[in-house]
């Protein structure tokens, strides 16, 4: 595991609404938040939390568009320079036989791009391990952490008692 | 929560779970060791997955003359069963990708499975092209890779290359939406194991926190695979289409073919969907999360694209009488009348009739009736493959060609081998990852659970008692909603 040389203090929520309400008046105090996790996607934590709009399409269809490229020319130079073959009569360049294979190709390199850019920016991985800040954040609680160094120890704690976290803890990462 | 639903909607979700609850629900299957029943079909399955080995390995050997094809029929039951297996999958990803872009909350329960039962039954269906090549250790020669012989290179005109890409990409593209989906529940599982299974699920959960950022990018990533899985799917069993439709056999070549096979594919894999589905809510006790409503709306599925079907065969009929071209009437006068017209009609009869029962809401909630029809169906959809290639084949321009086939017990086998992989590898997914989407179910909790949408329905019964009780004593109507909120 790597390790970040940060000191976390974080606290755990029951619901998604209780997180919802606990990140809003975290920015309204102007707290700096470390990160929010959950056991499945918030939906209302984005704008609150201040995190812009994901631009994983973008590169998703900047690779569709290799694909296409890739298999349309590919295609075309292999019937027209490299080794023409007449096929029942048809032109070399046959550009409607062409669509199906450019089609499949656009798919697969969108997804599969997507997929392997999705893993390298996140920092994921196979076998790829990064800190748990506690065992229960993938099951039912929600969890708000602070960096030690951006927001002191006590302000967090009475930021966690107002805000009513279950469960308050220090961890090293 | 619960005032944005409608009262009419069914719970997703039944017993009044907590997360917490969901979580030791669904990662139990993989925490307890497999019982008896699971043994005893696991050992069956791979018995037959042997066998199948076995038929194969026997056909490599001897050549594929061992399946009794001939120079009429060349297509017999390998290529059937590969158009079949093709088409199973297809529920998978229509559940998966076009039920996520319409936002149907019912695919939670079911999606995982049904993507798991899209994967084995595209390996299945790959196996059959592979092995009715002949030599199968010149299959690396379907792909276009810069070789000794010239370079030379395929025939990217025509339709079996097409097949080659469709169904790599969608074997691929499928894997990767269902592991993506699957490393959130990874790390579930990651949390709560100890020892050699905390190693195991570490490394398949990719390191993954739960981090709001990495969930924003998941489900951007899991709309755009969707979105590209949607016309993905719908291409693949165009592409296996047009494998008949571009040639010039009469009753394969129309162009209905596109749209009847897509309809078809996913017809027989929501019946293959129920029959899996089944048994699996019963033997992991998961009848909360994979509800009746979850049955019910899937036999509205089995009902549209079964009718879908049988408006093809209509149109496929009145289309060879139309077009006054005698070769085609031909064809479809010997599908029903010829040789094999037991396949046509048991097609006709479990494609066409028999799914009509299921305008019948009573037999739409009945676990027996789904399960025998889709059983049904299964058999019917693999007779309609049939009936499309041998039949034809069967009958072609010269009487004195005109042949007959019976398949051999080595075709048998490698089709009933077929099922021992997948069940094989469906009963061991079954076992190492949760069989429904667990951060997925977690989501709709709030809106689908039964305890979340229990106000909202009695309410709603309430106000719709009191106004049949004013309509009955010729009362006027006095709306008095707010009180009722109130009250709850």
């Amino acid at each position: 595991m790597r390790e970040l040389g940060k000191e976390i203090i974080f606290g755990l929520y029951d619901d998604e609404q209780d997180l919802l309400s606990a990140v809003s008046s975290a920015t309204h105090d102007h707290m700096d938040i470390y990160d929010v996790y959950s056991p499945f996607p918030v939906h209302g934590l984005d704008p609150i939390l201040g995190l812009e709009e994901s631009r994983l399409h973008i590169a998703g269809f900047i690779y569709g568009a290799l694909g296409t490229l890739t298999a349309f020319l590919g295609m075309t130079w292999i019937f027209t320079k490299d080794w023409p073959i007449i096929f029942g009569g048809k032109p070399y360049w046959s550009v409607p036989a062409f669509i199906p294979i450019t089609f499949e190709l656009t798919v697969l390199f969108a997804a599969v791009g997507m997929t392997v850019t999705f893993y390298i920016i996140n920092g994921q991985g196979p076998g790829v391990q990064n800190p748990i800040l506690h065992d229960r954040i993938s099951d039912d609680k929600f969890c708000i952490a602070f960096d030690t160094h951006s927001v002191e120890e006590g302000s967090a704690k009475s930021f966690f008692e107002k805000t009513g976290a279950t469960l308050v803890e220090k961890k090293n990462i | 929560m619960s005032a944005t639903v409608s009262p009419l909607r069914e719970p997703l979700i039944d017993g009044s779970k907590s997360y917490h609850d969901i979580t030791v629900d669904l990662v139990r299957s993989t925490e307890e060791s497999p019982g008896k029943l699971w043994w005893t079909c696991f050992l069956i399955s791979i018995h037959v997955l042997l066998f199948g080995i076995f038929c194969i390995l026997w056909t490599i050997w001897h050549g594929i003359g061992v399946w009794d094809l001939n120079r009429t029929i060349g297509w017999g039951w390998d290529i059937t069963n590969f158009v079949w297996w093709i088409g199973i999958g297809h529920a998978g990803t229509l559940i998966s990708a076009i039920l996520l872009l319409f936002r149907q909350k019912w695919r939670t329960g079911v999606n995982r499975a049904a993507e798991a039962m899209t994967i084995f039954a595209v390996m299945c269906a790959g196996l059959f092209p592979v092995i009715h090549m002949g030599r199968v250790w010149l299959a690396i020669f379907i792909f276009p890779y810069p070789n000794t012989r010239g370079s030379l290179w395929p025939n990217f005109n025509s339709p079996l290359l097409w097949d080659v890409f469709a169904i790599s990409t969608y074997l691929t593209v499928s894997v990767l939406f269902w592991y993506t989906g699957l490393v959130p529940d990874f790390a579930t599982i990651r949390d709560r194991a100890t020892g050699i299974r905390k190693r195991v699920y570490t490394f398949l959960s990719f390191g993954w926190t739960g981090s709001a950022k990495h969930w924003q990018r998941w489900e951007a990533l899991s709309l755009v695979l969707a979105g590209l899985a949607t016309p993905l799917v719908l291409s693949v069993h165009t592409i296996v289409s047009f494998d008949f439709a571009t040639s010039v056999i009469p009753g394969w070549h129309t162009t209905i073919f596109p749209p009847y096979f897509v309809a078809g594919a996913v017809f027989s894999g929501f019946a293959m969907v129920q029959t899996l589905m089944l048994i699996t809510r019963k033997v992991l006790k998961l009848q909360e999360y994979i509800t009746i409503g979850h049955i019910e709306s899937m036999n509205k599925v089995i009902l549209v694209t079964g009718t879908i079907v049988g408006v093809a065969y209509l149109t496929e009929l009145f289309i060879a009488w139309y077009s006054g071209y005698i070769y085609e009437q031909f064809a479809f006068f010997n599908r029903a009348f010829g040789p094999y017209y037991w396949s046509y009609f048991g097609m006709m009869f479990c494609n066409v009739v028999s799914p009509q029962v299921f305008w019948s809401k009573k037999i739409r909630r009945s676990l027996w009736w789904t399960f025998f029809m889709s059983i049904f169906i299964n058999i019917g959809m693999w007779f309609e493959r049939f009936v499309i290639i041998a039949t034809t084949l069967a009958r072609d321009y010269l009487p004195s060609s005109w042949s007959y086939y019976v398949p051999t017990w080595v075709e048998i086998g490698i089709f009933v081998g077929t099922f021992g992989l997948f069940f094989t590898l469906f009963l061991l997914f079954t076992r190492v990852a949760p069989v429904v989407a667990i951060a997925e179910v977690k989501s709709i909790l709030k809106s689908a659970g039964d305890q979340y949408l229990r106000p909202n329905t009695e309410h709603h019964e309430q106000v719709m008692g009191d106004y049949k009780d004013a309509v009955e004593h010729g009362k006027e109507y006095v709306t008095d909603h707010h009180a009722h909120a109130e009250h709850h």
